[in-house]
């Protein structure tokens, strides 16, 4: 069984979901993995890498550098004899997994929706043009290095690694985290969250984005947000927008709240589990898309919907 | 200061995507381009650069074809002092690797110092080329960069994760991708314009690695199951909440 290894983030002690779906994707793939963490608490979450048979802890400086994790999971992959290198495509697994790729010298593959295991390689599937084309593709490289797009494969599952190693981090680090102004711990990012509520310029001012906020607080699991012209507005943050020039977001339940639907939207979160759309145009693009739509005013639409949520939750 | 910016062109937003007839690639028939969103800001970036340290000299750099010198010479209109552009008919299917491995190799031989280049390109999406490059050259990278101080050869930029904003230390050279939010493009003035025809232009012949990716297949999306409209205004709600469910079953 080809061996590969899966870089997992982790906080308070856990292994992050979207690297358990790195690890599964891996494992659907009929890999044998290894799980390897770096950063503080990287050997309390250890055991916390669902799925892989191997936990490998990367311990050196306290300072974060990418460059220095990228350059010592890379010897981890040839000390391994991996054949893949995999991450999820957050961040972190897109800053790192380009550097993997470079010192081992191969091509890697960015927000994959699919790996199959091809006889000795592997294959994927990936976006083009923010998924207005998907292209399925094969590598000459030795290792395939690629991440792994949020809410795609399902979580690993099982029992805790059998084994656990550390491996010092011996590269010097040439860019280093020196501050983190961490978010509250209560909000997920858009591309993470199980529902995102998402709203447009048809809300007509940046206090209105409110009543989605009220929305998202009523799933519990939900993050708000926003079309590109809300963000060029100024309504609402860049890390928010969902869309070609912004983030692919694909949540099992994506609302699409006085959003027209252009096409550098749709390709954003066109692949979302269940669309709904609310809208007073109903010749709206977005109704093409959507599976369900309301036609009307969002004004009253929305607090009434946000009730009907708390009540469905109970 | 050397300073480069490496920029891409890519179909425009509007751009609608239709595979070969092989079934191997996009056809790129018909298509207009521009220059990736992102790679627009690492130019601000690069000439804003340049205008604080007071000196210095901001070469565009890219990977293409001789026919796509009018976006080129658009990024000069904009601030940029010369362009290189490395020639390459087959620029627009290389993989991540072989684009990196061009534009180290002449990074390199232009004693380049500071590299700026745009989070992703907005065509193929990797996000791959910018850390691949500093890697290959052992430099330092910073992606997604919002926000950047560089005082003498030391800097220190932010960047957004999921979890928060980070500040990130390095020193120059260094390779910095851009991140929307980081600056404004400025629009190019007529006096740009104008200055832009007499900037150098340089076309270097290039010879790339072969790729490693190897399209097996390309396909357009299959389309969405046809959805319907529940209702109209807050009468429709109960209709939508036993859509979600007992339909989608997301309640």
């Amino acid at each position: 069984m080809s061996k590969v290894i899966v870089y997992c983030e982790h906080a308070d002690g856990q292994v992050r979901r979207a690297s358990l779906e790195a690890i599964g994707a891996a494992k659907s793939a009929g890999a044998d993995v290894v799980a390897i963490l770096a950063g503080e608490g990287a050997s309390a979450a250890a055991a916390t890498a669902i799925g892989a048979s191997k936990a490998i802890c990367l311990t050196g400086p306290a300072e974060f550098s990418s460059d220095a994790v990228a350059a010592t999971a890379a010897e981890v992959c040839k000390s391994e004899g991996a054949r893949g290198f995999l991450a999820a495509a957050t961040y972190r697994g897109k800053d790192i997994a380009p550097r993997v790729a470079a010192h081992l010298d191969v091509t890697p593959f960015t927000d994959c929706i699919e790996l199959k295991a091809d006889g000795d390689s592997f294959h994927v599937k990936r976006p083009w043009l923010a998924g207005k084309a998907l292209a399925t593709l094969g590598t000459s490289g030795d290792v395939l290095v690629a991440t792994t797009r949020l809410n795609v494969f399902n979580a690993a599952e099982g029992g805790a690694p059998g084994e656990t190693a550390e491996h010092a981090i011996t590269a010097v680090a040439k860019a280093k985290v020196t501050g983190v102004e961490a978010k509250g711990s209560s909000k997920l990012d858009v591309k993470e969250a199980p529902v995102v509520v998402s709203g447009g310029r048809g809300l007509q001012e940046a206090e209105h984005f409110g009543m989605l906020e009220d929305l998202a607080a009523a799933f519990g699991n939900a993050a708000v947000g926003a079309s590109r012209a809300v963000v060029d507005l100024g309504w609402r943050p860049h890390g928010e927008q969902v869309g070609q020039t912004g983030k692919t977001v694909s949540p099992q339940l994506y609302i699409a709240v006085a959003i027209s639907g252009a096409i550098q939207h749709l390709a954003g979160m066109r692949t979302s589990g269940t669309i709904v759309a609310i809208n007073k145009d109903a010749d709206a693009p977005i109704f093409k898309v959507a599976d369900y739509g309301i036609v009307g005013d969002a004004f009253e639409i929305v607090p009434a919907l946000t009730e009907a949520i708390k009540a469905a939750k109970g | 200061m050397n300073i480069v910016a490496c920029v891409k062109r890519v179909p425009t937003t509007e751009a609608v995507a239709q595979p070969t007839a092989d079934g191997k690639g996009l056809d790129s028939a018909g298509l207009q381009y521009m220059i990736s969103f992102y790679d627009e800001i690492a130019v601000e970036e690069a000439v804003k650069t340049k205008e604080a340290l007071g000196s210095g000299e901001v070469t565009v750099l890219t990977l293409g074809t001789k026919s796509g010198s009018k976006e080129i010479r658009e990024c000069l209109a904009k601030g940029g002092d010369k362009a290189v552009v490395l020639v390459d008919e087959e620029w627009h299917s290389r993989d991540a690797r072989a684009t990196a491995k061009a534009l180290t190799a002449q990074l390199q031989s232009m004693g380049a110092e500071l590299v700026f280049m745009g989070r992703v390109a907005t065509d193929r999406d990797n996000a791959a080329v910018g850390p691949m490059v500093a890697t290959y050259l052992g430099w330092p990278c910073i992606t997604d960069v919002i926000s950047l101080e560089i005082s003498g050869t030391s800097g220190t930029a932010k960047v957004e994760t999921e979890h928060g904003v980070e500040t990130v230390s390095f020193s120059c050279p260094a390779v910095i991708t851009c991140q929307k939010g980081l600056n404004e493009p400025r629009y190019a003035g007529l006096k740009g314009i104008m200055a832009a025809k007499k900037k150098p232009y340089e076309e270097v012949e290039v010879s790339l690695e072969a790729n490693q990716a190897v399209p097996v297949e390309v396909t357009l999306p299959a389309p969405r199951k046809e959805g319907r409209i529940v209702g109209e205004g807050v009468a429709a709600i109960p209709a939508l909440i036993d859509a979600l469910k007992n339909e989608a079953q997301v309640l």
